[in-house]
This record gives C-alpha cells, sequence and structure tokens, in this order.
C-alpha cells in the first residue's frame, strides 16, 4: 500500500475541519468569548476589591473555586490515566479517540489551576512561593506535582503531535494561512517519518505514557490530601486519595463520553468515534460508578455509624440543609448512571452520554458537599449573627469565573481542533502499516 | 556504523539538555530552600560592643545587636521571628469567674484596631451536653506547640516563635487560607476587602503589633508581644474585670491576671485545668480550669447587645430560655 497517497486521502477527508469554520462554529466563538469577557470583568471586580466580592467569609474559606479547582484537575488526571493505559491496547479504535482524551487532560490541567489562583488572597505575591517555600506544606508539594504534571502531560500530548505537523507540512494543497504552514513546519522539528524516527518516537511515547500514569496519580493524591492532612472531622479521612482518585475517573469518563458525543454529532465523525466507543467507555463508567458508590457509601456509612458528635452534626447539616443536593449528588449521580448502563438494552449512544452527564453533574455536587458542609461545621460550632458567616452561598462573581473557567476549555479545545485533525491521521497510517505488516506475516507463515 | 555512532551522541545530548532544564528548576528551589533555612539561623552581629551592668554587679561586653531596645525600638519582621528570649508564655482562663461581660474584646479590639465583628478572642456559649450546664468560653488563639496552621503554611508567613507564640506575618502572607481550613479552633480571621484603617502608616507595620492590617491576608489573636515586651499583660487579661484571664511563663512557673499571681502548675493540679479537644494533639498554650463554683450565675451574660444574644441561638439552653419567654 502506497502510504503517502493514504496520507494525502486522509488529509484530504479531515482538511475542512482546518480549513473552514462554519456559521455555527463562528456562533460558539461569540459566544464562549462573550462568557470569557463576562468572567475577566468579574476577575477584575474581584482583583481590585478583595475576596468580600465572593459568598467565601471566615468560616468557608474556600468555595466553589476551589471545588472547579478539584474538578478539573481530576478531569485531566483520569484523562493522563486513561491515555497512559490506551497506549498499550492494540486496535484502530483507540485512535479516534486517544486524541480527544489527551487534549482534555492538558486543557483541563490548564483550567484547574487557574481555580487555585482565584482562592489567593494576594495574587501579587504567588512568587513568595518560589522565595520562600516552605517543604512541608502539602500547598508547596501540590504546586510541584502539578508542574511537574502539566509539563509531562504537555511533552505527551506533543510527542503525539508530531508525525501529524510533518503530515500537514508535506501537504502542500491544504487551504491554510502561509503562518500557520509555517507553525506546522517549525513544530514537526524536521520529522520525516522514517523507520528510525517512527521507532524512537514510538519508544519515547511509551515512556512518557507510563510516566504520566504515575504522574497524574501522584498530583491527585497529594490534591486529596491538602484536604484529608488536615484536623477537620468532614476531611481527615484516610480513604480520601483513593476516593479522590476514583472520584476523578468517574467524572474523567463522564466528560470524555460527553466531549466524544459533541464531537461526532457536530463533525459528522461517525465513521470514526463509532457505537462500539460508548459501549466500551460506558462500560468503564459503569465500573467506576459501582467503585465510585462504594467508597461514598463506606466515606458516610463509617461516620454515620460511630457516630462522633463533630461527624452528626455534619450529617445532620448535610440531610436538612443540603437534603436535595445530597440526594442528587450521592443517589441520582450514582445510580441512575448504573442502572442505564447496567442493562444491555439501555446502552445507547444517547443514554450513555445522558449517563455521563448526569454522572459529572452529580460528581461536581458531591465536590461541593465534601468541602462546603465541612467548613459550616467546625469543631467549635460558629456562633454569629451574620448569614454569609454560617453558611455559604456563591456570589455571581464566582458563577461567572465557574463559567468563564468552562468557555475557556472548549474554546481552546476549539482553536486545537482547528489546527490539527482531532482524528491522528498518524495514528490511522499507524495502524493499517501494522494490519498490513500482520497480513504479510501470516501469508509467510502459510507458505 | 559511524553513522550510527553520531546519531546516538545526539540523543544523548538531548537527553542531557532535558535532564540539564529539570535539574537547572530543582537546583533553584533547592537553592532558595536551603538559604531560607540559613537566613532563620543567622544572626548578624555588627561588631559594635557595649558594656553593661548586670544584676549581679559584672561588668559585661555584649554585641549592640544583642540588646533588647524596646520599647521604643520597632521590631522588624526578622526579629519578631525568634521571639523573647527564656520565655514560654501560657494562658489560663478560668471559666468559674467568667461573665461574659466581654470587656476582653473590646479591649482587644481597640488594642488591636480592629472593628465590631472583627474579634481575636470570641467568647462562645458552650453546652457540653443537654444537661450539662452551660458556660462562657472565651477562646482565643491557642498557640499551640504543634500548630497545623504552621505546618501547612506554604510561605512561613505564620510561624511557631521560641516563646510560645504563633505570629502572622501579614508582609509574607498571600492569602491561601489554609491556616484558616487546618486550625481546629477557627482562631483566624481573614481580611476580606480593602479598609480605610490599612492605609494608617502612623507606625510602621510590624507582626508583633499586626497594625495595620492588610487586605487578602489572615490574622489572628497574638498574644500581644508588643506589651509583653514592656512587661505588661495582653489587652484581654488587662481588661478582665473578673481576673478570668491568667497570663504568664511556663519557665517561671508564674501567671498572674493582674490581682493575684499564682504558680501556674500549682494552679493546674488543683483545679484540674485542661486544654481544649486535647484529643487532636495539637498540645495547645490556653489552658481552662472547669466552670465549677461559679461566682456569676449564667443569665448575667445575657447583659449584653441584642446582636450579642442572638449569637447563641443554637444553643439548647438559650432556646429553652426562648421557648420560656425569658429573652
Amino acid at each position: 500500500m502506497d502510504f503517502n497517497q493514504r496520507k494525502r486521502e486522509l488529509v484530504k477527508e479531515f482538511s475542512p475541519m482546518l480549513e473552514k469554520s462554519s456559521l455555527v462554529s463562528k456562533l460558539w466563538y461569540f459566544v464562549l468569548i462573550a462568557i470569557i469577557s463576562v468572567g475577566i470583568y468579574a476577575f477584575y471586580l474581584q482583583f481590585i476589591n478583595g475576596h468580600k466580592v465572593t459568598g467565601m467569609r471566615d468560616n468557608v474559606v474556600w468555595g466553589i473555586y476551589i471545588i472547579n479547582f478539584i474538578f478539573f484537575v481530576g478531569i485531566s488526571y483520569s484523562g493522563a490515566f486513561i491515555t497512559g493505559v490506551l497506549h498499550f491496547f492494540n486496535g484502530s479504535w483507540k485512535y479516534s479517540i486517544a486524541r480527544i482524551i489527551k487534549i482534555i487532560t492538558v486543557l483541563s490541567l490548564i483550567v484547574g489551576p487557574i481555580f487555585i489562583l482565584l482562592c489567593i488572597g494576594r495574587l501579587d505575591r504567588l512568587h513568595y512561593l518560589f522565595i520562600y517555600p516552605r517543604i512541608q506544606s502539602p500547598i508547596t508539594w501540590d504546586i510541584i506535582a502539578i508542574m511537574t504534571d502539566l509539563i509531562g502531560c504537555f511533552i505527551y500530548l506533543y510527542l503525539t503531535f508530531i508525525p501529524d505537523f510533518a503530515i500537514l507540512r508535506d501537504t502542500t494543497d491544504l487551504k491554510v494561512p502561509n503562518w500557520q504552514k509555517n507553525v506546522y513546519r517549525v513544530l514537526a522539528i524536521g520529522y520525516q517519518d522514517t523507520t528510525s524516527q517512527r521507532k524512537r518516537l514510538h519508544k519515547i511515547t511509551e515512556i512518557m505514557s507510563v510516566m504520566i500514569i504515575a504522574m497524574a496519580v501522584v498530583a491527585y493524591t497529594v490534591l486529596a490530601w491538602i484536604f484529608s492532612l488536615t484536623l477537620q472531622p468532614g476531611w481527615n479521612s484516610t480513604i480520601f486519595a483513593p476516593y479522590f482518585i476514583i472520584a476523578g475517573l468517574y467524572s474523567g469518563v463522564g466528560v470524555i463520553i460527553i466531549t466524544m458525543y459533541l464531537i461526532r454529532t457536530s463533525f459528522k465523525l461517525e465513521k470514526y468515534i463509532r457505537k462500539i466507543h460508548f459501549i466500551g467507555a460506558g462500560i468503564v463508567l459503569l465500573i467506576i460508578s459501582l467503585l465510585f458508590g462504594y467508597f461514598t457509601f463506606s466515606e458516610y456509612f463509617s461516620k454515620w455509624f460511630s457516630h462522633k458528635t463533630n461527624d452528626v452534626e455534619l450529617l445532620e447539616t448535610l440531610f436538612s440543609h443540603y437534603f436535595w443536593e445530597f440526594i442528587f449528588a450521592n443517589y441520582i449521580g450514582v445510580l441512575v448512571p448504573i442502572i442505564i448502563l447496567f442493562f444491555k438494552k439501555l446502552r445507547t449512544i444517547k443514554s450513555v452520554t445522558f449517563a455521563a452527564v448526569i454522572a459529572v453533574l452529580g460528581l461536581w455536587l458531591n465536590r461541593y458537599l465534601i468541602v462546603i458542609p465541612t467548613l459550616e461545621t467546625p469543631y467549635i460550632p460558629i456562633q454569629d449573627t451574620r448569614p454569609e458567616f454560617i453558611f455559604y452561598t456563591a456570589s455571581w462573581i464566582e458563577y461567572a469565573l465557574s463559567f468563564a473557567g468552562i468557555a475557556a476549555f472548549i474554546l481552546m479545545f476549539k482553536l486545537i481542533m482547528k489546527f490539527v485533525p482531532i482524528i491522528p491521521i498518524s495514528g490511522i497510517i499507524d495502524q493499517e502499516r501494522f494490519e498490513e505488516k500482520r497480513i504479510k506475516n501470516l501469508g509467510e507463515q502459510n507458505k | 556504523m559511524e553513522n550510527n555512532k553520531i546519531e546516538k551522541s545526539g540523543t544523548n545530548r538531548r537527553n542531557f539538555l532535558k535532564l540539564g532544564f529539570i535539574s537547572t528548576v530543582t537546583v533553584a528551589t533547592g537553592a532558595s530552600l536551603f538559604s531560607n533555612l540559613i537566613n532563620e539561623e543567622e544572626s548578624a552581629l555588627s561588631g559594635e560592643k557595649i558594656r553593661l551592668l548586670t544584676p549581679e554587679g559584672k561588668i559585661v561586653e555584649v554585641d549592640a545587636t544583642n540588646i533588647n531596645k524596646y520599647p521604643e525600638a520597632h521590631i522588624t519582621s526578622a526579629e519578631s521571628r525568634k521571639g523573647i528570649p527564656n520565655r514560654k508564655f501560657v494562658m489560663v482562663i478560668d471559666l468559674a469567674k467568667c461573665k461574659n461581660a466581654r470587656n476582653c474584646v473590646e479591649s482587644c479590639q481597640k488594642g488591636h484596631q480592629l472593628d465590631y465583628n472583627e474579634e481575636f478572642l470570641k467568647i462562645q456559649l458552650m453546652q457540653d451536653n443537654k444537661e450539662a450546664d452551660p458556660y462562657w468560653f472565651p477562646k482565643p488563639c491557642f498557640h499551640c506547640d504543634s500548630p497545623p496552621c504552621v505546618t501547612v503554611c506554604p510561605t512561613g508567613a505564620t510561624f511557631k516563635r521560641d516563646d510560645n507564640i504563633v505570629l502572622v506575618d501579614a508582609e509574607r502572607c498571600i492569602g491561601c487560607k489554609f491556616c484558616v481550613t487546618s486550625c481546629p479552633y477557627s482562631a483566624r480571621i481573614f481580611n476580606w476587602g480593602h479598609k480605610d484603617k490599612f492605609k494608617n502608616t502612623a507606625i510602621p507595620y510590624s507582626p508583633e503589633t499586626g497594625i495595620p492590617g492588610t487586605e487578602g491576608t489572615i490574622m489572628k489573636c497574638d498574644f500581644c508581644p508588643d506589651l509583653l515586651r514592656q512587661g505588661e499583660l495582653p489587652h484581654c487579661a488587662k481588661a478582665c474585670p473578673m481576673g478570668v484571664i491568667y497570663f504568664g511563663d511556663i519557665n517561671e512557673d508564674i501567671v498572674t491576671n493582674g490581682e493575684e499571681t499564682v504558680r501556674f502548675s500549682k494552679l493546674i493540679k488543683e483545679r484540674s485545668g485542661y486544654r481544649y479537644l486535647e484529643h487532636l494533639g495539637t498540645r495547645p498554650n490556653v489552658y481552662y480550669l472547669p466552670a465549677v463554683n461559679r461566682q456569676f450565675p449564667l443569665e448575667r451574660g445575657f447583659d449584653v447587645d441584642e446582636d450579642i444574644i442572638e449569637r447563641y441561638k443554637n444553643v439548647d439552653y438559650v432556646k429553652e430560655l426562648k421557648k420560656q419567654g425569658k429573652i
């Protein structure tokens, strides 16, 4: 088979995504930029007036910013975990989703830490973290872990982009601006797809895929420790790190399914992102939802059964002030995906996506219920008359910035898709090359 | 063969560069960590000697930097990290005498230039269980010997001194609030927005006074080290009309409430002194004497503003009183 010819074919197939934006797409850009602008204005207000514009006060000092932080870093961690694992699977199916997952991994790791910066009262002193570092603080561990993870994930993403950059560089009839062609040339760093280059790239990618699994697990564990190493009744739990790891996977797989669905329908990629992907991801989500439900039950059940005073106070708050949130996060958010995904007949593309949406929303709320009610029930009861000091309600500034974070995530995703084909051309070629070799080998054996 | 070799060395160089980048980052962080350690240990001597007469009548020569210039001198951030030599401060709060007069709170607020709702020292109404008699519970910072807030601080803005005091340097604080979530006693207050009083630079800032406050940073009870340096009691202990708050030095085994001076160890032993939430292992330096043989009925404490009484509405005892229409 002439692979150069095949490359041209594939580029031609995917080039519409790179060459022009549809009207709907332009409308999307406009809406996303508008949401981000509101977020930037909200940030400006917060920076000028201080944190009093948020709903955070002396008891609940961390609000939905830190929940978004856990949420996005969790998605990133699970993305890294899944791509790392995918690397060791064979089959053409993995190439259709591998790049989507990698982009999710990197982008959520860029958006997530922005939210932790929003929690910081003096952003102008951020460099003190490096001038006066104290290694015993879990925050320092977190910074080291997340920075390492970000660099690792970025390298990994780039490695898988190189062969595609080379292909795009070599396609002369691609209708993109000149600067974009130049960027392809530079980023391809002289990759010519020779056998030795291919081998080397494959080896580096393999090493990196193992490394990012480890880095992601460490980063998310350290994040869980920020909570579980304190003395707070709702947080000081030994299962927090593994619980967070499972929760991260739960939301991560959910976001992957939703993204797959959106890309499949909006770019007509039914040929590549097939039902089998949704069924496969749905089964993974089923297993994780069972594990997640098990961890959640175990965490709250032990609190309820041993009924230490402070744990009981926390549970009472959860079941009174946060009753519906608790039901949605920990019953509906777990049981509905389990029911949908458990029965073979119910597993369709739409229903799997629906289960994923429920899982993601439920998990976000679950994180909310881990952070906020704990801070509202400290050891020494809150005796205050100011309602905002007793119960936390997020202000519009916090919501605006949260939505801006989601919008920034989608916007960056769209921009990357405009720049490189979302289905890796090199991956398809690799697979076809592999198949050809296998057929040849079989033929030789039969002789 | 030759080609192969060249290619190999090429990869090695790349690897080396990569390694170089990673190690530069590590070294940079490591170096600043290390220099941090040195700065804390080092005490630069000026070389200038001053002759002094000791209480025993001997003349000794000491370095000028070792002389405590207080009260006139301004205590810098670096000096405030060391603490007052040979002291181990401790506080004992006699719950049997407290009647929620709130003089301690008000005097503390005045001394630290705090607003109405900003309280370094809070007076809680505690009722350990439904049957138990409620009692007034003044709660300052406990200045723990194993302070969780100090452990988690990423920049060393909050620190433990040799004289037992846990202090905050608002000029170092980045406002991450991790200390607030790690303190099991809710002792910390965050400056949520800008206030005009922060502009007051009549006196230069010192962590020992905490004045003026800074937007976006943490503040808390500091045991008033500026007063301690002058040989005075903290604002709260000075202001209490009942002599509830004893303050002193474990090294000298003495505490005083301004009226009587007693042996700390004897007081704790005879009156069964305890530390609040001892099981958390934070080893506080604030001790409580149980509320037995009260000097005042609890109701005396309700002689305060409506707004303050409203704070205690969730306490079982207050609920009962409200039901009976007594408040």
